[in-house]
């Protein structure tokens, strides 16, 4: 079913009656050309591009629970291209280009907005350092412009500009940075790769990786044992558990990265903002809720939610950028599980075993990561070669020292980023 | 989350730094090094156990200067046992 506005205005005549489930159930086949573990953003997204761009339709994506119910479900929603690094740069670059055909590609309302991302900063040093990031992003073909605080002032009347802890100095506005439906984005990728015939199967938890011979052979789930040619571990937040399965350890720690709505207001807020030294940053949902976080509560947890400290900090952080939130009630808070890498970059790569690919690491990231890391694991997977944009995530990055990409220059060891 | 200090009983999480897993404590050994293995470095600096519950990490309890080795249950954030690593070699 084709969505549009014209079945939108005719369905509300008929009593929305008309609507049909947007994917199939189906049970899981005794063997697929490639299996997919794990039914969340880039899984899915994955999926898609394996049957869009490369015509491999005999695919399942395994999900332990319903699809979108993991970290694809509890970010931020923030999309943006402001990396610095060659090898960030260029992957994040051609993200935003897929996220600006998605909802066309998709024919799915992913509500992407680009209300444009203003980095805010607070001393010469960091004026600096943004104009170099402003350039880099300029370099790469993407759009930045360096505001002054006057010009910041016109954007933002409602920040506060006479505390002295932290003046604001200006900002560096990413225009076609934004926003979007984060959910959405699962239910549409899940919808195309369905309607291309790859099979979704929802509370199939995989168990066991089968490997012979140094060589994937399938997988075991609590559905039956399914044989696979290729199979991707694309589960992040969970990824040394599968990773585990196969026998291998990966170089990741699991960290809780906290975030908050507040109740719905009118619009107030009509950009992201982050403010770099209080670590937080802050949106308004088109709900109309005020969605911010700040930094992650820096030690291993797969709680799914935080501790106290961290909530203080980042609403102390908010009440000193923009007083004005203090009125504003929370509605609730929730914690997502990041597979925090030593450099702070991801990893889209095969391993050492025949036929197993990785997709995992993407730190506090991974939303707007989503069209381009599918795409990328979906062209190693059907051509056996990394995707030009993505060569730099590898696997043996960290082993070996060579292309290691530490975007904020605190080093690459674990619990620096 | 309120963590044992030996010296200092039962103390905030704000008084704690993380320090990372426990496995910084099995520094390779110098003949890896004189080996230039980068495999056991890679394993020590890098690769992880990371599981979904007990595990044993590193933090520093900065009022008391102490390194402390805890170990807790990532999933429920439950401590079980803390001890001192003074003397312990690193």
């Amino acid at each position: 079913m084709r969505y549009s506005g014209l079945r939108v205005f005719t369905q509300g005549l008929l009593g929305n009656t008309g609507w049909k489930p947007a994917w199939r159930k189906p049970a899981p086949k005794a063997e697929y050309d490639v299996v997919i573990i794990g039914g969340g953003g880039h899984g899915l997204a994955t999926a898609y591009y394996l049957a869009k761009k490369h015509g491999i339709t005999n695919v399942a994506v395994l999900e332990r629970g319903y699809l979108g119910g993991g970290n694809i479900g509890r970010n931020t929603t923030i999309v943006r291209a402001n990396y610095f690094l060659p090898g960030n740069s260029e992957f994040y670059s051609h993200s935003l280009k897929l996220w600006e055909g998605l909802e066309a590609d998709l024919n799915y309302n992913t509500m992407h907005s680009q209300r444009g991302l203003i980095n805010l900063f607070h001393s010469d040093g960091q004026r600096d350092a943004f104009a170099r990031r402003g350039n880099a992003m300029l370099a790469q073909g993407d759009d930045a412009v360096l505001l002054s605080r006057e010009e910041v002032r016109e954007k933002l009347p409602y920040l506060d500009y006479e505390q002295a802890r932290f003046p604001i100095y200006g900002g560096l506005y990413h225009p076609r940075g934004g926003t979007a439906r984060h959910d959405a984005v699962a239910w549409g990728y899940a919808r195309g790769a369905d309607q291309r015939g790859v099979d979704l199967i929802e509370n199939c938890a995989v168990t066991g990786i089968d490997i012979a011979g140094g060589k994937v052979t399938g997988v075991q789930t609590t559905r039956g044992a399914i044989r696979a040619k290729k199979v991707a571990m694309v589960v992040a937040g969970r990824s040394s558990q599968v990773a585990e399965m196969a026998g291998m350890r990966l170089p990741i720690e699991s960290h809780v990265l906290q975030a908050f709505v507040t109740e719905g207001l009118k619009p107030v807020i009509n950009h992201v903002v982050s403010f770099g030294m209080g670590h937080f940053y802050i949106s308004q949902s088109d709900k109309g809720g005020l969605v911010f976080g700040g930094d992650l509560d820096f030690y291993a947890s797969y709680a799914a939610r935080g501790n106290l400290p961290r909530v203080e900090q980042v609403m102390e952080a908010g009440m000193t950028l923009m007083p004005m939130i203090g009125r504003a009630k929370i509605l609730r808070s929730w914690g997502g599980i990041m597979d925090m890498s030593p450099d702070g970059s991801p990893i889209i790569d095969r391993t050492d075993i025949d036929g197993l690919f990785v997709n995992c690491g993407w730190n506090y990231g991974g939303f707007k990561a989503v069209p381009a890391s599918g795409d990328s694991l979906a062209h190693l997977l059907a051509t056996g070669r990394p995707l030009e944009v993505a060569k730099g995530f590898r696997l043996d990055r960290f082993r070996t020292g060579r292309g290691l990409m530490d975007e904020e220059g605190t080093g690459s060891q674990h619990n620096l980023h | 989350m309120r963590i044992d200090c030996p010296y200092c009983g039962a103390r905030d999480l704000r008084e704690y730094t993380y320090g990372g897993a426990a496995a910084y404590l099995q520094r390779p050994e110098a003949e890896a090094e004189a080996a230039a293995d980068d495999a056991a470095w890679d394993a020590y600096l890098h690769l992880r156990d990371n599981p979904a519950g007990r595990t044993r990490d590193l933090w520093f309890h900065e009022p008391c200067a102490t390194w402390l080795e805890v170990e807790r249950d990532t999933v429920s954030h439950e401590i079980f046992a803390t001890r001192a690593l003074a003397g312990v070699r690193t």
